[in-house]
C-alpha cells in the first residue's frame, strides 16, 4: 500500500514536471535543427547545429534588445518598488479618510484593458517627448506593475507587528526614517516576490513595446522575437524563433531558480492573505 | 557587389538626384522580411552615398494586420518620426488622407510602371504611393507526379480537384500517407480573401464588390464555387488548411507532401533552394479557372509600395528617396536578389533578369491578369468588408452554414456596412 | 515610558496624527500621479472617444454623438425601426460569450490543477526544490514566446503533438488544432492553462505553507482521512487566499489578448473582447466604436469585481 502510494505520487510529480518542461525542451530541440530538418518532428535532435543561435545573435540587434529589456525591466522593478514601499506604508499603517476607496481604485487599475489605453497613452508619450525611448516603456509598464506591487506590499506591511513601529514613533522618528530603517529590512521576502513579478511582467510585455518604439535599437526582446524574419516574405523562421525564445527565457528561468524559495515565502508572508 | 556598382552609374544618371543643401535624416518603416530588409538596406546605403542623407529602417512584424494597425496609430497621432511607409497594395485608399500626393513629383517616372499598379495607388486623382514590387500568385504543381500519373496541368478547378485526387490516392496507396492534393491559404485572414476572390471571379461570380461599389457576391456562381471549395477540405486538402497562411502551405508543399499549391512567387526560389526535397521537381502555371460563362483564370494583385507621410518634416527628401528605391535600376537590383516582381514594364524584357530569375518574364502574363481586391471601391471600410468576406468564406469552408446562406448573410452585412455609400 | 498629562498627550497625539496623515499623502502622491497619468488619463480619453464619432483618419474632426456607439434607433421613412450600436451587435456579444466561456473554463481548470500542484509541492519529498523551480518555467516564458512554441507544437503537419498522438494510436489522422472551430478554443485553453497554472499553484502553495501544522495533526489524530482533512480543514483555511488568486486570474482571463491574437487572431469562434476592441480601434475605420467596446469591457470587469468582492466577502482594504 505504502509502495503503491509512493509510486503514484512519484508518477504524479513526474507528469507535472513533464508537462511543465516539455514545451521548453522541445523549443530547445527545434532551435538546434536547421533546414528541412525543422519540418520533421523528432523528440530529440538528430543533428546539432548552433546556426540558429549564431543567426539570432549576430544578425540584427538582438544583443542590444536584450540589454534594453534588462534596463527597462530593472528600472520598472526599482521604480515600482520605491513607489510601492512608501505607498504600502501609508496605506497599511496610517489611518486617513478614503483609504479603502483609494486601495480599491488602485486595484481597479488592473482591470483596465490595455488595448483601451493604447491610444491615450500614445498621445501622452508623444506629449512628454518620450516616444521611441525606453522611458516610455518604463512609464507605461507602471500600469500593471504598480497596482499589484502596492497591493502585495500593503498586505505585507499590515501584518508586521505593531510594536516595531511604536518604539520608533516614540523615539520621534519621521515616517521616512521608519520606512527605511524599520520596515525595509523586514520586507525583503515581499520585495523579492513583487520585484520578480514586476520584472517578469516588464520582460514579457509586447503591445506597448511595439507601439512606443520605432527603431530596432530601442526595442525589447519580445518585439524583437516577433520581428525575427526569415529568408523571404511569409517565411516563418521557426529555428531562429525557437533559438531566440530559449535565449529570452533562460534569464527568467535562472531568476526563478534563484528566487523560488523567496517567491513562496514572500507570498506566504504577505500577498495572498485576503 | 560588382553588379551593384554597375547599377549605381545607371541609377545616378537616371535619377539626377541633386545633393540637398543640408543632409537630413530620414526614416523608412517596412514589414518586409529577411532578404527584403537586407536588400532595402543595400539600396539605402547607395542612396546615402549619393545624397548625403541618412536613412534608418524601422522593421515591423511581417503580419499585414500588425503593420496596418500600427501605421494607422502613428499617422493619426501625427508622428513625424517616420517619413516613408512601405504599404500594401490595398492600403492606399485607407491611408490616403494622411499621405503626400506624389502625382506632380513623379510624373516623369510613372510612365515606366504598369498603369494598373499606378491606378491601384491613385485615390481621388492623387497618387499616394509609388510601387516598388508587385505580386501575383500562381499554381505550383509537381511535374514529376503529374508525369507519373500522365496528368496534364489543370486548367479548371474541376480538373485540379480530379488530378489532385488521382495523384493523391495513387501515392497514398503506394505508402506515402502524408501526401495531400492541394494546399492553399484558408485561415481567416486577408489571404483567404485573395484565395476566395480568385475562386469566385474565375468562375464568373463577380469580384465581391464591383468597382462601382455595388455588392455582387450573393450569386449562384459564387455559392457554387464556394461549395466546391468546401468539398476540397478534408478530401484533397488537409483539414488544417483552414488555419494555413502562406508559410504553412509552403511547409506542406516543400516537404513534398502536396501535389498542388496556390502561392506567391517567393515560394519558387525557396522550393529550388539547396536542401529542398522538391528541388527541380516542380513548376508553375496560371491558377485554374472555373467553367461556364465568364470563366477565366484570375490572380489577385498583391505588391508593395512606398508612401510619404504628410507629417514628415523632410517631405522633399523623402519623395526623392521613394523615387530612388522605385527607380528601374533599384528594382532590377531587387529582382535579381529576391525574385520579387518588378513594376517597371521594361524589366520583364531584361536579359539579366531573364537569365538569373527566369520565372520573372514568365510571370508577366499571370500578373497582367491579376485583379485588385475591391479596396478602391470600399475605401476606408475595406478592412471590415474584407473581414466579413473572409469570415463568410471561412464559415462555409468549415461547414458552418451553406454557401448560399452565408453569402446571403454576407450581402446583408455588407449592405449595412456600406450604409449610404462606401 | 514618560508619563504625560492627558491633555498634552492628546494634543501631541493629534498633531502626530496630522503629521502622519500629511506624510501619508506625500508618500502616496508620486504613486497616484504616475497611475493617474499612465492609466487614468488614457482611460478617460477612451471613454470620451466612445461618445464621439472619432475616426483615426482624422481624429480632430470628431463630433459628439452621445450613446450612439452603444445603442441607437433609426426610424426609416418606411416606418421600419432599425437598432444599431454595440449593445445590439452580434459580433460583440459573440466576443463577450467567447471571453466569458474562456475565463470560466480556464480559471476553473487552473484553480483545480493549481491546487493539485500546490498540494504536491507542499509535501516533503527529495528534489522538491528542483520540481518547484521546474513547474515555474511555463510562467516565466514570455506569452508571445509560449504562443509561438505551442503554435509550433500544435502545427497540424509538423507538430510534435500530432505525431505523438498518431504514433500512440490515439488519433487516426492529424488534427488541425487551430483551424477547427471546436479545437481552436481548446488549443487556446490548453496553452493558457499550461502557462498560468504555475502562478495559481504558487499562490495556493504560499497559503498552504502558512497553515499551522498542528491543526492538520490534530485532525489526523482524530482519525480523519486525507480526503476529509482536505475538504474539512485545509480548504476552508486557504479559501480566502484562493478567492484572491481567482479574482486576479479572472481579471487577466477576461482581458485576454496576446495569446488569441498570436494563435487565431481572426477566428470568430475565439475572438475575445480585447481582440474585438483592437480590431475596431485600429484595423477597421471604427475608432469610436472600438473605444466604446473598451469602455464596456472595463465596466464589465469593474462590476464583476465588485460583485465578487461583495459575494465572496473579501476584504481588500486591510482594515480589520
Amino acid at each position: 500500500m505504502w509502495m503503491l502510494k509512493r509510486t503514484a505520487f512519484t508518477l504524479l510529480v513526474g507528469a507535472i514536471v513533464f508537462v511543465a518542461v516539455f514545451p521548453f525542451y522541445y523549443a530547445i530541440v527545434t532551435s538546434l535543427k536547421s533546414g528541412t530538418d525543422l519540418f520533421r518532428a523528432d523528440l530529440w535532435p538528430t543533428t546539432v547545429s548552433l546556426a540558429n543561435y549564431r543567426n539570432v545573435l549576430t544578425e540584427g540587434s538582438f544583443v542590444r534588445n536584450l540589454i534594453n529589456s534588462l534596463f527597462v525591466s530593472g528600472a520598472v522593478v526599482a521604480l515600482s518598488l520605491l513607489l510601492g514601499v512608501t505607498s504600502a506604508y501609508a496605506l497599511a499603517r496610517i489611518r486617513f479618510r478614503g483609504r479603502s476607496a483609494l486601495l480599491f481604485t488602485i486595484l481597479s487599475v488592473s482591470m483596465f484593458p490595455q488595448v483601451a489605453l493604447l491610444a491615450g497613452l500614445f498621445e501622452l508619450v508623444r506629449m512628454f517627448g518620450l516616444y521611441n525611448s525606453l522611458f516610455a516603456l518604463i512609464f507605461s509598464y507602471m500600469i500593471f506593475t504598480l497596482p499589484f506591487t502596492v497591493w502585495v506590499l500593503t498586505t505585507f506591511v499590515r501584518d508586521l507587528p505593531v510594536e516595531v513601529e511604536e518604539a520608533a514613533i516614540l523615539d520621534g522618528a519621521t515616517p521616512w526614517i521608519i520606512i527605511t530603517q524599520v520596515f525595509l529590512p523586514l520586507m525583503w521576502p515581499a520585495l523579492a516576490t513583487t520585484g520578480l513579478l514586476a520584472f517578469i511582467g516588464a520582460w514579457n510585455e509586447f503591445l506597448f513595446a511595439l507601439t512606443f518604439t520605432s527603431n530596432n535599437a530601442q526595442r525589447t526582446v519580445p518585439v524583437a522575437i516577433a520581428l525575427l524574419s526569415g529568408n523571404s516574405q511569409f517565411e516563418i523562421p521557426w529555428g531562429n524563433i525557437m533559438a531566440a525564445s530559449v535565449i529570452v527565457t533562460a534569464p527568467l528561468v535562472v531568476l526563478v531558480l534563484i528566487f523560488q524559495r523567496k517567491i513562496v515565502s514572500g507570498l506566504t508572508a504577505g500577498g495572498v492573505k485576503g | 557587389m560588382k553588379l551593384f556598382h554597375a547599377f549605381l552609374a545607371l541609377g545616378v544618371a537616371a535619377m539626377l538626384v541633386g545633393t540637398p543643401a543640408q543632409a537630413v535624416e530620414l526614416s523608412i518603416v517596412s514589414g518586409d522580411t529577411g532578404d527584403g530588409i537586407k536588400v532595402l538596406r543595400e539600396i539605402l546605403d547607395r542612396y546615402e552615398k549619393d545624397s548625403g542623407n541618412k536613412v534608418g529602417i524601422v522593421v515591423m512584424p511581417t503580419s499585414g494586420t500588425d503593420q496596418f494597425g500600427q501605421y494607422r496609430l502613428w499617422l493619426a497621432a501625427g508622428n513625424s518620426d517616420i517619413d516613408v511607409y512601405q504599404t500594401d497594395v490595398i492600403w492606399a485608399p485607407q491611408l490616403a488622407s494622411q499621405l503626400v500626393d506624389l502625382t506632380a513629383a513623379t510624373k516623369d517616372v510613372v510612365g515606366a510602371h504598369f498603369p494598373s499598379i499606378i491606378q491601384s495607388q491613385t485615390v481621388n486623382g492623387k497618387l499616394v504611393a509609388l510601387p516598388i514590387f508587385t505580386d501575383a500568385p500562381a499554381l505550383y504543381y509537381r511535374k514529376d507526379l503529374l508525369d507519373k500519373y500522365r496528368a496534364k496541368v489543370p486548367a479548371t478547378w474541376k480538373e485540379l480537384a480530379d488530378t489532385a485526387k488521382l495523384v493523391m490516392d495513387g501515392e497514398r496507396a503506394a505508402g506515402n500517407r502524408d501526401i495531400w492534393g492541394f494546399v492553399f491559404q484558408g485561415n481567416a485572414y486577408e489571404g483567404l480573401t485573395c484565395n476566395a476572390l480568385e475562386w469566385v471571379m474565375s468562375s464568373g461570380g463577380g469580384q465581391v464588390i464591383e468597382p462601382d461599389g455595388s455588392i455582387s457576391i450573393n450569386n449562384p456562381k459564387a455559392a457554387a464555387v464556394l461549395d466546391m471549395a468546401r468539398g476540397w477540405v478534408g478530401t484533397i486538402a488537409p483539414p488544417g488548411v483552414l488555419a494555413y497562411q502562406e508559410e504553412e502551405s509552403r511547409g506542406v508543399w516543400q516537404t513534398g507532401n502536396a501535389v498542388f499549391m496556390r502561392n506567391w512567387p517567393y515560394a519558387y526560389a525557396l522550393g529550388n533552394g539547396g536542401g529542398s526535397p522538391i528541388k527541380g521537381k516542380f513548376d508553375v502555371a496560371p491558377l485554374p479557372a472555373g467553367t461556364g460563362e465568364g470563366a477565366r483564370p484570375i490572380a489577385t494583385l498583391g505588391g508593395w509600395n512606398l508612401a510619404v507621410s504628410k507629417y514628415s518634416k523632410h517631405q522633399d527628401a523623402a519623395i526623392e528617396l521613394v523615387k530612388f528605391i522605385a527607380s528601374p535600376a533599384m528594382q532590377k537590383y531587387r529582382t535579381l536578389k529576391t525574385s520579387n516582381l518588378p513594376t517597371i514594364q521594361a524589366l520583364y524584357d531584361d536579359a539579366d533578369i531573364a537569365r538569373q530569375q527566369p520565372i520573372v518574364p514568365r510571370w508577366k502574363q499571370i500578373f497582367l491578369n491579376a485583379v485588385p481586391r475591391p479596396s478602391a471601391a470600399t475605401r476606408i471600410k475595406y478592412n471590415e468588408a474584407s473581414s466579413q468576406f473572409w469570415n463568410a468564406v471561412h464559415n462555409t469552408l468549415s461547414g458552418d452554414g451553406t454557401a448560399a446562406n452565408n453569402l446571403a448573410d454576407l450581402e446583408a452585412m455588407l449592405t449595412k456596412l456600406k450604409g449610404r455609400g462606401w | 515610558m514618560i508619563r504625560m498629562e492627558p491633555e498634552k498627550a492628546r494634543a501631541a497625539h493629534s498633531s502626530l496624527t496630522a503629521q502622519r496623515v500629511r506624510s501619508a499623502w506625500l508618500f502616496l502622491g508620486p504613486m497616484l500621479l504616475v497611475l493617474a497619468a499612465a492609466a487614468g488619463w488614457p482611460l478617460a480619453r477612451t471613454v470620451y472617444f466612445s461618445f464621439t464619432d472619432a475616426s483615426l483618419a482624422d481624429l480632430d474632426a470628431r463630433q459628439w454623438v452621445g450613446f450612439g456607439n452603444y445603442f441607437s434607433v433609426f426610424s426609416m421613412p418606411s416606418g421600419r425601426v432599425l437598432y444599431d450600436g454595440l449593445l445590439v451587435d452580434p459580433v460583440w456579444w459573440r466576443a463577450v460569450w467567447n471571453t466569458a466561456r474562456f475565463a470560466v473554463i480556464s480559471v476553473t481548470c487552473e484553480t483545480i490543477l493549481g491546487m493539485i500542484v500546490a498540494l504536491v509541492l507542499n509535501a516533503k519529498f527529495p528534489g522538491r526544490g528542483i520540481v518547484r523551480a521546474a513547474i515555474l518555467i511555463p510562467w516565466a516564458i514570455p506569452t508571445i514566446v509560449s504562443a509561438k512554441m505551442w503554435q509550433w507544437m500544435l502545427n497540424d503537419q509538423f507538430g510534435i503533438i500530432n505525431v505523438v498522438l498518431l504514433n500512440l494510436g490515439l488519433t487516426s489522422a492529424k488534427i488541425a488544432w487551430t483551424a477547427n472551430a471546436d479545437t481552436a478554443m481548446a488549443a487556446i485553453l490548453v496553452v493558457d492553462i499550461w502557462k498560468t497554472t504555475p502562478f495559481m499553484a504558487l499562490l495556493i502553495l504560499a497559503a498552504l505553507q502558512m497553515l499551522p501544522r498542528e491543526i492538520i495533526e490534530v485532525a489526523r489524530l482524530d482519525g480523519a482521512n486525507p480526503w476529509q482533512i482536505f475538504w474539512r480543514v485545509t480548504l476552508p483555511l486557504i479559501r480566502p487566499a484562493v478567492m484572491v488568486a481567482v479574482i486576479f486570474r479572472a481579471l487577466d482571463a477576461l482581458r485576454i489578448f496576446d495569446l488569441i491574437y498570436v494563435l487565431t487572431p481572426n477566428n470568430v469562434h475565439t475572438k475575445s473582447m480585447s481582440v474585438f476592441a483592437r480590431e475596431n480601434l485600429f484595423e477597421f475605420d471604427k475608432f469610436a466604436y472600438g473605444s466604446a467596446a473598451s469602455t464596456l469591457l472595463f465596466l464589465i470587469l469593474a462590476l464583476l469585481t465588485i460583485a465578487y468582492i461583495r459575494i465572496g466577502r473579501i476584504s481588500l482594504d486591510g482594515g480589520r
